[in-house]
């Protein structure tokens, strides 16, 4: 499945019942380069735009929200090690978490990649 | 994703704009608000790069921001304006030698710190009796009101922001590319300084020059008119290792060298010796006379309540300003004044105030980031070690 992105510039890929979550390249570049990222715990549950982990650069902290609810089934620990591959491959290798899919409706309410590009180019 | 930019300020009116304003807008900056400035806090390179070209090359920053003004006598001497001056901060000024420049504070009848700030005495026949100040942006306009009100009748103030341009060159090889305008900079000690003729393909300009900065690295602080400072700049950028750094990677290079900034770790709630400043207040202004707070400064150094100091974070997350620090027995001991990412370092750094005795370095303390303790070490500043030019 293709990826759907939420106002707040996460990305959210929905493969059979496990969603994978990540920010967008538009995020990572607005940000610069990240040096931190805060993961949440395996077994965590969060609801659609609860706070789920945060990304630092060198100048600030920014809250990363839950594109989709659902339980954290495995984060991505290269990033503890390696933050910065959020800027080299935001929807690639630098995804955060994956999560389990509670209400499939959740997908909805995000926007498919021309919308969000779209949506990107009049900020 | 929600960014908390700590750089920008609420309620934008009218944002004043220095002479290089064009040249960042034209090299794509990333323009923020700050202290009433629309201001480049990064450039194409990014606040990480940025900040590892200064240390490794030249950086050259734009300050024109801040403030710029001389303190002159009537009656034509030093002396007379020097004491005027030292009734308002901790610094001895007195005993200032022409083309010396020390670091000091402006306080406040409490002892609390209204700014701080660079002094100079003007190197040049006919002007040493001339002090010459900087002063922070944010701070400036109430400064000069403050210097206005407490310098007594004899002494003036004259403020140069609408002529005068500011801008700092830093990095390992700063010296030598501004020394290609004139030698004589080269011989420049850390803080001194001189007026330069620099000899720009376009015609000599004239600069008040001075071996400072507030990045731990060696480098030139440069004070030119307007129009002169835009073509000095436009020559420095043709050089290969010179990059225009941002407001960005600016904090983070004084933050390694543990160098304070204002409204963050020092303000009017904090002494200049809480903050750890008591090698800028030389021995004999140490008495509790002589000043305007003198009396803070000697109750300071008595009864030892909490100092400024450095924290090492053991992991990798940044510990922000305001983060709560506390003692291995949960007791809240301090607040991070601030903190982040240390490129340099390649991890996280922060400055914060600590209550005495937990002060000392190696002491092991917690910072509770987003609800959770992360250990951290109380250690003796700067976190990257100064590069300051103080002779051969």
């Amino acid at each position: 499945m293709t990826l759907k992105f939420t106002k707040d510039h996460e990305w959210v890929r929905v493969e059979g019942d496990t969603a994978t979550m990540g920010i967008s390249a538009y995020a990572a570049k607005q940000l610069g380069d990240v040096v931190f990222v805060e993961l949440p715990e395996v077994g965590a549950e969060f609801g659609q735009g609860d706070e789920l982990a945060v990304v630092e650069s060198v100048k600030a902290a920014s809250e990363v929200y839950a594109p989709i609810g659902g339980e954290v089934t495995e984060v991505n620990e290269a990033l503890e090690g390696a933050p910065e591959t959020v800027n080299a491959s935001p929807d690639g290798d630098g995804w955060f978490a994956k999560l389990t899919v509670t209400n499939a409706s959740d997908l909805d309410a995000l926007m498919d990649e021309a919308a969000y590009k779209e949506y990107c180019e009049a900020l | 994703m929600a960014a908390q930019d700590t750089t920008k300020e609420v309620g934008q009116t009218e944002l004043k704009r220095t002479a290089l304003h064009g040249l960042h807008t034209a090299l794509g900056a990333k323009m923020v608000p700050f202290a009433g400035y629309d201001m480049p806090v990064q450039y194409s390179l990014g606040v990480l790069k940025e900040h590892l070209h200064t240390r490794e090359k030249a950086g050259l920053f734009d300050v024109g921001h801040m403030g710029q003004c001389f303190i002159t006598a009537e009656d034509g001497t030093f002396a007379t304006a020097a004491a005027a001056l030292e009734a308002l901060v901790p610094a001895s000024i007195s005993d200032m030698e022409p083309g010396q420049q020390r670091y000091t504070q402006l306080l406040n009848d409490e002892g609390g710190i209204l700014d701080d700030l660079m002094v100079s005495r003007i190197n040049m026949t006919g002007h040493d009796h001339m002090i010459y100040l900087v002063v922070n942006a944010g701070c400036k306009n109430a400064d000069f009101a403050h210097l206005d009100a407490n310098l007594p009748d004899g002494v003036n103030l004259s403020v140069k922001d609408d002529t005068l341009s500011l801008v700092a060159l830093q990095g390992p090889k700063a010296v030598d590319i501004i020394a290609t305008l004139n030698s004589d900079i080269a011989k420049l000690v850390f803080m001194t300084h001189g007026e330069f003729e620099l000899s720009l393909p376009d015609g000599a300009i004239y600069a008040h020059i001075s071996r400072s900065g507030y990045t731990g690295e060696d480098g030139v602080e440069i004070s030119a008119k307007h129009d002169d400072m835009v073509r000095l700049v436009g020559h420095l950028l043709q050089h290969d290792d010179v990059e225009m750094i941002g407001l960005g990677a600016r904090d983070s290079l004084r933050l390694e060298a543990g160098l304070c900034l204002y409204g963050n770790d020092i303000d009017t709630t904090t002494s200049p010796i809480e903050a750890s400043l008591i090698w800028s207040v030389q021995k004999h202004r140490r008495s509790g006379e002589g000043y305007l707070g003198a009396a803070r400064v000697a109750q300071d150094l008595k009864v030892k309540t909490r100092r400024l100091v450095g924290l090492k974070p053991e992991g990798r997350a940044p510990a922000r300003a305001h983060t709560e620090i506390q003692d291995a027995e949960g007791n809240r001991i301090g607040e991070i004044t601030s903190g982040g990412f240390g490129p340099s370092v390649g991890g996280p750094v922060a400055m914060g105030y600590v209550d005495v005795p937990h002060n000392k370095a190696g002491t092991s303390v917690n910072l509770i980031i987003r609800g959770k303790a992360q250990p951290a070490t109380v250690v003796k500043l700067p976190f990257v070690p100064n590069r300051y030019f103080r002779g051969e």
